[in-house]
């Protein structure tokens, strides 16, 4: 996307409001309204993927070392990945502001 | 040479799209619109035309199915009439908004309840906001004519929009009548191929129909009005290109013995004919009476109508509609919306009849004339009267 949806004006719009750019629907902040986000602790983690399985958004991916975490620009903060990970090596933090 | 035939309006709409080479028919049939699918329908089938004709189970699904074949850059036509419009409503807006240039025949019919088949321009005026282009033919041959001309305006480049052609649900749509059809000679090259810029392709794959959140659905709504708005000139472009070839010229806004009147009966649709009888028997006895038919709805023809009702005293309006609670006749409305910041307007006097189907007499057009003054010299101010009701 050349520009955010916010910066368009009515004549950036393509006709139809046909949308040229396969996937671009990706880099739209859909994480952006979530009043809690997830905060892991690596220690506790036994990198099983229950996380990883049971994320609706699907936004927790594996870092190098293999541990898990989420990509806050799509998370929603629906808590899933905390209550469902049974080490408790999840747990949420409340947005700030 | 184009040659003068015996017609059914419907048979002749089929015809025109039979010479604008449509690739895809997507349609339901519903009174009174049905024969010109059902010609349509024998024509695909007699391989006199190399289209889809796909059978669908509603009218929903048929404009569905025009907007699919349509966003693939196949020439796309369909019809209906009153229900069957009705329940096309949403994907209506859908055809719009997504820019794709099909194009749909309306035999103008009342809505239900009480169920009625017969015409009126209900259908119409529920559709008012959909974001298609929209005009009213009054003949076989205006409907012939303006069909052929719909693909070239529709489809072209500047343009792309959905584009409603209406006549009057029986009163036009089966009557028989003499008018002359073009041959596919005379036609050729009037209507380019369809170059739809996006087409759907798996080769250049794009999303349409995506979802626009607050952030972006105003700027897409001020994008389709600018959008709607300068079709225009290309409506007015095409209706020229057309008259220089084949002599019949259309018009937004025409008129009838209009020169001088103070008096003038605007409406739309196939009664404009019946009217010019009553124009007639009024001039003869000196009566400086005229008639403004509106031909183009959407984009509303502003300026050409504020232009013909400027020296006009009075102007009676006639509406085949009611906006139940609300102002009246719908026509009535936007001809009084767009006259009020001008400087100096006509009297307006609102007539609703022809509801359902009911005829509308030429004496009942000079009744209405008769009305206006008795109206306007008592001071009586009323917000519309309907013709012909039963007390
Ligand atoms: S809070 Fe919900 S959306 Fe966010 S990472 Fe956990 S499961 Fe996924
Ligand atoms: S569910 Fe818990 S233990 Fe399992 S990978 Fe996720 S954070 Fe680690």
């Amino acid at each position: 996307m050349a520009k955010h949806d916010y910066e368009m004006t009515w004549k950036d719009l393509q006709i139809g409001c046909i949308v040229t750019e396969p996937g671009s629907a990706s880099q739209y902040k859909t994480g952006d309204w979530k009043s809690q986000h997830p905060v892991w602790n690596k220690e506790r983690c036994i990198k099983c993927g229950m996380c990883y399985l049971f994320c609706p958004e699907p936004c927790i991916g594996q870092d190098a070392e293999g541990y898990f975490e989420a990509n806050l620009f799509y998370c929603k903060g629906c808590g899933i990945c905390a209550k469902e990970c049974p080490t408790t090596a999840i747990h949420m933090v409340e947005e700030e502001g | 040479m184009s040659k003068r035939v015996g017609m059914e309006a419907s048979f002749a709409i089929a015809e025109a799209a039979k010479l604008a080479e449509t690739e895809v028919v997507a349609a339901y049939p519903i009174t009174p619109q049905t024969h010109i699918v059902e010609r349509l329908s024998e024509i695909v089938a007699d391989g006199e035309l190399d289209a889809e004709f796909i059978c669908v189970e509603s009218e929903h699904s048929a404009m569905s199915a025009c907007i699919g074949s349509s966003a693939v850059g196949a020439r796309t036509f369909t019809a209906t009439a009153g229900q069957g419009l009705e329940l096309m409503h949403e994907v209506l807006y859908v055809a719009a908004s997504s820019r794709l240039p099909i194009v749909m025949a309306v035999a103008n019919r009342a809505l239900s309840g009480p169920l009625n088949v017969w015409g009126d321009h209900s259908d119409v005026m529920a559709t008012r906001d959909c974001g298609w282009i929209q005009y009213f033919t009054e003949n076989a041959q205006e409907a012939f004519d303006l069909t052929l001309c719909a693909f070239k305006i529709a489809e072209a480049p500047e343009v792309l929009f959905p584009l409603m052609v209406h006549l009057d649900g029986f009163h036009v749509s089966h009557v028989v009548e003499p008018l002359y059809l073009l041959e596919k000679e005379e036609i050729a090259g009037f209507i380019p191929p369809l170059r739809y810029p996006f087409p759907l392709d798996p080769r250049k794959p794009v999303t349409m129909g995506a979802f626009a959140p607050p952030v972006l659905y105003t700027e897409s709504k001020k994008a389709l009005e600018v959008a709607l708005r300068s079709t225009k000139e290309t409506i007015l472009r095409v209706w020229k290109e057309f008259g220089d070839a084949f002599g019949r010229y259309y018009n937004p806004v025409e008129s009838y013995r209009a020169e001088d009147a103070d008096t003038l009966l605007l409406a739309i649709g196939s009664f404009t004919e019946t009217a010019t009888v009553a124009i007639d028997t009024l001039r003869d006895r000196g009566e400086k009476v005229g008639l403004i038919r509106l031909r183009l709805w959407r984009p509303f023809p502003f300026d050409e109508v504020r232009a013909a009702l400027r020296s006009a005293q009075q102007v009676i309006i006639f509406d085949r509609a009611i906006s139940l609670g609300g102002p009246g006749g719908p026509l009535c409305s936007e001809i009084k919306s767009a006259l009020y910041q001008e400087p100096k307007k006509p009297k307006i006097v609102s007539f609703i009849g022809g509801l359902g189907g009911r005829d509308i007499t030429p004496q009942q057009f000079e009744q209405m004339f008769a009305r206006c003054r008795e109206l306007i010299d008592k001071k009586i101010d009323v917000e519309y009267e309907t013709i012909g009701v039963r007390e």
